[in-house]
């Protein structure tokens, strides 16, 4: 199926996205189920087909990703589930805990509670497309690394994502500030000051850089 | 005997702190863990991340009852869906039987314990069924097609209300737990209207207990006491919450189980996965290189994680299980609340003179979990009374599985007895830092209840130098002296004591060097992000004498051949395996100088190791790390693993056949003695500021200083102080389960109702430091940290907000905004007071 700005007229009666179907997809929340159920595609695609699936493309950490989407797929599953982009972390899909933090045009968004269909042509970044392609980490990056921030690190990709669109936008905060401005993320292992400490030392190798 | 001046001076010198790596090139250094940069990168992969060819999804049907059990269970429209594998029901899982583990003892199989699926749920939100299909789509869509008929059953959420007269009881067989002639049992106890009397008063009712122990005069201590309180305090029940939700995927290959789980253990989860399912050990592999958070959740994995491997066995396909945040909530685990009463009496310098203590524990719908009772030890232990009693019930109810998490009783323990340390320094008007400085263990302290006539003791305890250099670095003294209230603010600031156990003994490590001349290191530590699975080795570095950058650690795959290793639970690791790691790097060098000497001549005494050689003493022939590799190799049997040590464990041997050939390949046992056991100690430090217009408080500033033993890694400890101190502040100022008690259904499950504190909830400078002090009973002196901080955290917390309020606005926790406000304007708590889960 080409790619299309108008959704609608791309789509027939017969592949409508049920409002019922986007409940199962998206929220599954139901007395039965009590759960979010994703339609996860294992190698060699033999998943079965919802409809309403659609070809467009994505610009992924600066590359075109073209990518069949569905109306009502989240970015983190689109990220994880079909690019292989497994280092953004699902903590609890419901936008409670940031663990899914990718940059939209700089600006961090929480992946899971993002429609895939809306950032076309926009610019997504996640902890993957940070390092230059040499391999030379990102400033944070480089700064996790050296004053050894986080212990499990399922959170960490969110909160290096959250600090970066943050230093973008305000590149020299206290560390009162860069608090509140990560305070959207959740750390488990609650190592809070260890984090602090490694993200004031990326905003000044960010300043220095 | 006593010492003489020259050993009172050397003693003296041991005993005195020290910046850390003093004395060492690596230990007590910070270093770049290898497993950073993958984690910085995003290619660190955790259990979800993995997919193999063909691999199926399922998903779990919840119990949306309390208590009830399956009355029928027609899947026969959910089966004949396009897409749909297998359901998967309680019959399908293996009956729970006896096991005989690695050390050659009984596990009895417990006919109340958990299984991953079940025909009686014990809890709302208990697995009931499993269904496998291409994707997890179509298994939400099957679940809907599925007919569960279930008969409800009788339930009970509050402990307190099954110990009634006539109250309900959670199971067919009973409510609480006793122990019996083959482990733990269910069995009846009610309490009697009289026993109730004070309920009302909020003073937790003290029926027939189902476990007591007692030492010295405690009715004369209390007779000989210028003060003696007596309170009861209820502390909450808090999920695990790890951030990585629960996840494993299986397959099964020439008859042996793969398995990507997250894990808090590596080695010791394979035996218990092999128990679950009934399988040998060799027949299990298990991959568990990240794991995103435990917490005592996932000591030796959970048990719903046989759920992938059964279906996968079943369909001859990988199947991959992961869970929402939601269902983590039920079965990812939970501390349990203790309700708790202790008299205790005071002489007048604030010194114990005797602890009457009462708990009664909600251990939830499977296995015991009696945290009252291991809170009793800690108790002890940590304010030396000289008279103590303890008594306690374990109450089963209709709630979730509880597990240990983090200082399991201790939290408890300490947040039970600090506030009314607390209220006893204000009544007699002695300090607080004072107070807890003459009840604070010291040395070789002894600690619970005699056994056969003599009371046990720790290791090392330099508590009081922690207490006081903590006081000084956190300005105690003039903090008191600022004023307390300005305007609408009161200030109050809080000091606790805090211990837990630090460290087991007897385990193995397993050395290669290559032909390559790397230094090869096997962990079978899981890797949950404290750095213990690296940071022990680097202990085995220090005593090979060879630079970090020639070492390797292999950690995380089964099948990569991992030593008998401690389970990673009770901060043993640090302690345990960094003894195993001496141990083989010791043996390590004798080994090096036997090939050496079988090589180049001469007797093994006449070489010596350094720089990464093993040379002849006083210079001349040699071989580096490289040769010996090679030479190892050539000389086989013990040399190169084709032959392992008589005394190693039985799964050290395994490993060391399944590294055979590939270098000079050295395993060892842990043999130090030790003389005590271990346990490591925080005093912890903390201010709040009270806005008594709107009962909003924040921490404004935290100090936890460490009685550890010797500093191994300093950014990773500084990152357990602190992380696990937050863990206890949570107690004190946040988590809790709220239960509808109507339905038996809980309310708070998901994050924002059981929030976990935020960077914004604690000061954005809180302070840790630690004596590094070496533990005289260890080769390295190096003691577990990541339990201890825990009661600290909490209760400093909740003894600075009553130094800010006063007595008598909470006895139970955590202390919400509301609360405040409301039990300050009264003057008495307002609180339900014996309800945890309210």
């Amino acid at each position: 199926m080409p790619e299309t700005d108008n959704l609608r007229t791309e789509e027939g009666p017969s592949t409508e996205i049920t409002r019922r179907r986007f409940i199962l997809g998206v929220i599954a929340g139901g007395a039965v189920v009590g759960a979010a159920s994703y339609r996860i595609l294992a190698p060699g695609g033999r998943g079965r087909s919802f409809g309403g699936e659609r070809l467009i493309t994505l610009n992924v950490n600066g590359k075109p990703r073209r990518v069949e989407v569905m109306k009502q797929e989240t970015l983190a599953w689109t990220l994880r589930y079909k690019l292989g982009l497994t280092g953004t972390k699902l903590g609890c899909d419901r936008a409670e805990c940031g663990a899914c933090t990718v940059l939209v045009d700089d600006v961090p968004h929480y992946s899971c509670s993002l429609l895939t269909n809306t950032v076309r042509g926009r610019k997504v970044t996640t902890i993957e497309g940070l390092a230059a392609d040499d391999g030379t980490l990102h400033p944070v990056q480089q700064a996790v690394v050296e004053a050894q921030g986080f212990q499990c690190a399922f959170c960490m990709s969110g909160f290096v994502m959250a600090t970066v669109g943050y230093l973008k936008a305000h590149p020299s905060p206290t560390r009162t500030e860069l608090a509140h401005g990560i305070s959207g993320n959740l750390c488990r292992c609650q190592d809070y000051m260890k984090i602090l400490d490694a993200m004031m030392l990326g905003a000044e190798k960010m300043r220095r850089a | 005997m006593a010492d003489t001046p020259q050993e009172s001076a050397m003693k003296a010198e041991q005993e005195k702190p020290r910046p850390y790596g003093t004395g060492y090139r690596l230990i007590g250094h910070d270093y770049k863990t290898p497993d950073l940069i993958a984690k910085v990168t995003g290619r660190s992969k955790y259990a979800e991340d993995f997919r193999a060819e063909g691999m199926l999804f399922c998903r779990l049907v919840l119990s949306q009852m309390p208590h009830g059990r399956i009355r029928r269970i027609d899947a026969s429209r959910a089966l004949a869906m396009p897409g749909v594998k297998a359901v998967l029901t309680a019959d399908d899982i293996p009956a729970q039987a006896d096991f005989l583990n690695d050390n050659g003892q009984t596990i009895k199989a417990n006919q109340w314990g958990e299984r991953a699926l079940t025909n009686e749920p014990m809890f709302f939100g208990a697995p009931i069924l499993a269904v496998a299909a291409v994707d997890e789509l179509t298994c939400a869509e099957a679940i809907e097609k599925i007919d569960i008929e279930m008969e409800p059953l009788p339930f009970v959420i509050d402990p307190l209300e099954s110990l009634r007269p006539g109250g309900k009881n959670p199971h067919a067989d009973g409510n609480v737990w006793t122990r019996g002639k083959s482990g733990e049992e269910l069995t009846e106890l009610k309490w009697t209207d009289a026993d109730f009397a004070e309920y009302e008063q909020g003073r937790l009712p003290m029926g027939k207990p189902m476990g007591e122990w007692s030492y010295g005069d405690v009715e004369g201590g209390f007779r000989d006491a210028a003060l003696v309180l007596d309170e009861s305090f209820v502390t909450p029940d808090v999920s695990h919450q790890c951030l990585e939700p629960r996840t494993a995927m299986a397959y099964w290959q020439n008859g042996k189980l793969y398995l990507h789980t997250g894990t808090q253990s590596t080695y010791q989860t394979v035996p218990a996965i092999a128990r679950w399912l009934n399988l040998r050990t060799d027949q299990v592999v298990l991959i568990s290189e990240y794991t995103g958070g435990g917490f005592g959740s996932k000591v030796t994995g959970t048990v719903i994680m046989i759920i992938p491997a059964i279906l996968s066995r079943k369909l001859n396909a990988p199947v991959m299980m992961r869970i929402s945040r939601e269902e983590e909530h039920y079965i990812g685990r939970a501390r349990p609340s203790v309700l708790g009463r202790a008299k205790i009496g005071f002489a007048k310098d604030g010194r114990i003179t005797a602890i009457d203590y009462y708990t009664v524990t909600n251990s939830g719908g499977y296995e015991n979990n009696d945290n009252g009772a291991s809170s009793a030890g800690i108790v002890s232990l940590l304010y030396q009374p000289p008279a103590m009693r303890w008594r306690g019930v374990s109450v089963m109810t209709n709630t979730p599985t509880r597990s240990a998490q983090s200082a399991p009783g201790g939290l408890q323990g300490i947040t039970i007895i600090e506030p009314i340390l607390a209220q006893a320094a204000r009544k007699l008007g002695v300090d607080q830092v004072a107070l807890r400085r003459v009840n604070s263990p010291e040395g070789k302290a002894e600690y619970g209840p005699p056994s056969h006539g003599q009371r046990t003791h720790v290791t090392s305890c330099f508590l009081k130098q922690a207490l006081d250099l903590g006081a000084e670095q956190f300005q105690w003294k003039e903090r008191l002296a600022r004023p307390r209230r300005v305007g609408s603010k009161a200030r109050g600031v809080g000091v606790a004591l805090s211990c837990y156990v630090g460290g087991t003994i007897g385990f193995d490590g397993l050395i290669v060097i290559t032909p390559e001349g790397r230094v090869r290191f096997h962990s079978g530590i899981g890797n949950l992000g404290t750095e213990s699975v690296i940071d022990v080795h680097r202990a085995g570095a220090e005593v090979l004498g060879v630079p970090w950058e020639i070492c390797d650690v292999v950690w995380g795959d089964t099948s990569k051949g991992m030593p008998y290793t401690c389970a990673s639970g009770g901060s043993q690791t640090t302690h345990a395996m960094t003894r195993a790691a001496y141990a083989v790097a010791t043996e390590c060098k004798q080994k090096l100088k036997e090939v050496a000497a079988k090589s180049l001549g001469g007797s093994p005494e006449d070489y010596e190791v350094g720089n990464a050689r093993v040379y002849r003493k006083g210079g001349g022939a040699g071989l580096s790390f490289a040769q010996a590799g090679q030479k190892a190799i050539a000389l086989g049997g013990i040399y190169d693993g084709h032959e392992a040590p008589d005394d190693v464990h039985k799964a050290t041997r395994a490993a060391v056949a399944a590294v055979a050939g590939q270098g000079l390949v050295v395993a060892a046992r842990d043999k130090a003695p030790r003389d005590g056991n271990t346990f490591s100690y925080v005093a912890s430090f903390a201010e709040v500021e009270v806005d008594l217009d709107t009962g909003k408080y924040y921490i404004t500033d935290f100090l936890a200083y460490g009685d550890v033993g010797t500093v191994l890694h300093p950014h990773s400890l500084g990152g357990q102080m602190l992380g696990r101190s937050t863990l206890g502040i949570a107690h004190a100022i946040g988590q809790k389960w709220v239960y509808d008690p109507e339905y038996g259904a809980p309310v708070a499950r998901r994050f924002y109702q059981n929030k976990p504190p935020t960077i914004l909830d604690v000061p954005v400078n809180m302070q840790w430091a630690a004596l590094n002090i070496p533990d005289p009973e260890t080769p390295v002196g190096a003691r577990g940290v990541g339990e201890p901080p825990v009661g600290g955290g909490c209760a400093s917390i909740l003894n600075a907000l009553s130094d800010a309020l006063g007595d008598d606005n909470f006895e139970r926790a955590p202390v919400y905004a509301d609360t405040i406000l409301a039990s300050y304007e009264a003057g008495r708590p307002l609180q339900h007071p014996l309800m945890a889960s309210i």
